[in-house]
């Protein structure tokens, strides 16, 4: 029964998958536009031995996984400072939340010049793209934490310290995590969008490469590479989740 | 009375002396060790901010509140506070919530949980011991709160409606296993409640509070034999008491009805 929701998942898409099959062998859709799904799982292990996506896919986790950290590092201090004080909170928020709005990657020529054509421009324009959410869940987890459980945790006369690590923190851990979600996919949507427009790194040059030589299954292949890196980061974060959870 | 708990002459108001509220007004009692005392009210009496002020989360305006002499002007470690809302930690399992107060003050896991099994037998709750709050009844759950402030050992129960929500049979179900608890560890309990027969089945002595300002109208003794079940609740003697203090309660009731009308007339 616990695979039964993902098991579910995945026949749906299969389902979607052959539809899509059907439909462009039918012509109903043209090849042109998108080629078929059997074509683009074809593609591949050629994506694996002549284009190395594996070392791409590292590449592109590995700068999301930093943008996230950093985002994480940054933004849960920076959440909870907005929530402990009112006043920071009405001045700040708003500027974090319509950050959160701002099509950032289209300022990435200013963080080539700061930054050069390097992968510290990509992880920076990742990192600001991922620490509003992170920001805005943190301070949303930790003001709905229920009066009451502080007030569980007065009457035993718990030190702050113990108030946040025993209480407020563990309140917050959904909110948190929601937030955490979030920030790695704005994360890589801009890790990968940058890796393309600068035609530098993982599998957002890929893509850039592929799409130019009109190999239209290797660009969607080298899209679903993309996807699985969000599977990835989404299983890992689940799995911290249920720990941390466990420990508090 | 050689009182363990004292509330000496305590008031407190809300806003400011021309415009605000007076919650409660000059209230006096005492909690002698081992006694079940229940303050009852109406909706608006002042009731749930006396709870808050014994329990050191809000200051009282004026007077004084003491354990044996110990003046409360935050949460004192004689008392354990039972809330009226659903308080368990979501994240935490039964053993793990009951214990909460032993983690904190150091004690082994294979120890506290030992400790912690002995208060969930004894609010019976035996073979719960790994659920996570979300699989059990209001009931259970306001049983592991009981459970977990008893778990602290505190000289005084102070309980604030704890089973406000629930309903009539699981409420006398429940007071049954609060007197047995009672009983059992001679716990001196403060409860507040706005229940007539929850607070006729449990304690030694009611207070009926005004309604607002909250003050103590009338104290009366429950002469009800010990030890007590939910059986005495058909006795003529528990129905005397309950139109006894109805009769008070009527009229403290009609005034926090009234009042609650003026405010929606002057709202709409």
């Amino acid at each position: 029964m616990r695979f039964a929701a993902p098991l579910s998942g995945i026949m749906v898409l299969l389902a979607l998958g052959g539809l899509l099959q059907f439909a462009i062998q039918m012509d109903f859709i043209s090849v042109y536009v998108l080629p078929l799904p059997s074509d683009i799982l074809a593609s591949l292990p050629r994506l694996v031995a002549e284009e190395g996506v594996l070392g791409r896919f590292a590449t592109t986790a590995g700068e999301t996984l930093a943008a996230g950290l950093l985002a994480l590092l940054v933004g849960l201090p920076m959440g909870l400072l907005l929530h402990r004080s009112l006043r920071m909170r009405a001045a700040f928020e708003p500027w974090v939340a319509a950050l959160a709005a701002a099509p950032l990657i289209l300022a990435y020529p200013l963080f080539l010049v700061l930054f050069g054509r390097s992968p510290a421009t990509i992880v920076v324009i990742g990192f600001i793209s991922a620490l509003p959410p992170v920001v805005l869940k943190t301070i949303e987890g930790f003001a709905a934490t229920r009066r009451v459980l502080l007030n569980v945790g007065r009457s035993l006369r718990l030190t702050p310290g113990q108030e946040f690590r025993k209480i407020l923190f563990p309140a917050a851990i959904p909110q948190i995590f929601v937030g955490l979600r979030l920030a790695l996919v704005f994360g890589l949507i801009n890790v990968v969008g940058v890796e393309f427009l600068i035609n530098l790194g993982g599998l957002g040059q890929l893509i850039n490469d592929l799409a130019e030589r009109y190999d239209l299954p290797g660009t969607w292949g080298g899209i679903l590479c993309v996807v699985l890196v969000s599977i990835a980061f989404f299983t890992v974060l689940d799995g911290c989740e249920r720990w941390l959870r466990r420990r508090a | 009375m050689n009182a363990l708990l004292r509330v000496e002459q305590v008031s407190k108001h809300f806003g400011t002396r021309e415009n605000g509220v007076t919650a409660v007004d000059r209230v006096s009692f005492g909690v002698a060790q081992g006694e079940f005392v229940s303050v009852i009210g109406p909706s608006g009496c002042g009731k749930s901010t006396l709870f808050h002020m014994i329990g050191g989360l809000v200051a009282a305006t004026e007077g004084r509140i003491d354990v044996e002499g110990d003046a409360i002007r935050a949460p004192h470690p004689a008392i354990g506070m039972v809330f009226q809302e659903e308080s368990c930690f979501p994240w935490r399992n039964v053993v793990d919530n009951v214990a909460f107060p032993l983690e904190l003050q150091g004690m082994a896991r294979a120890e506290r949980h030992e400790r912690a099994r002995h208060f969930i037998d004894m609010v019976g709750l035996h073979g719960f011991e790994r659920n996570q709050p979300s699989e059990l009844s209001g009931g259970m759950r306001q049983r592991v709160s009981i459970a977990r402030t008893l778990a602290s050992q505190p000289r005084i129960l102070l309980m604030d409606e704890p089973f406000a929500a629930l309903d009539e049979q699981t409420r006398l179900l429940l007071g049954d296993k609060v007197l047995q608890i009672q009983q059992e560890l001679s716990q001196t309990t403060l409860l507040i409640t706005h229940s007539i027969t929850e607070a006729v089945q449990l304690s030694d002595r009611i207070l009926v509070m005004s309604f607002r300002p909250g003050r103590i109208k009338r104290e009366i003794v429950v002469d009800l034999p010990r030890p007590r079940t939910s059986d005495a609740v058909v006795s003529p003697a528990f129905g005397a008491y309950v139109a006894d203090i109805w009769n008070d309660l009527r009229q403290e009731a009609t005034l926090g009805l009234a009042a609650a009308d003026r405010r929606r007339t002057s709202a709409a």
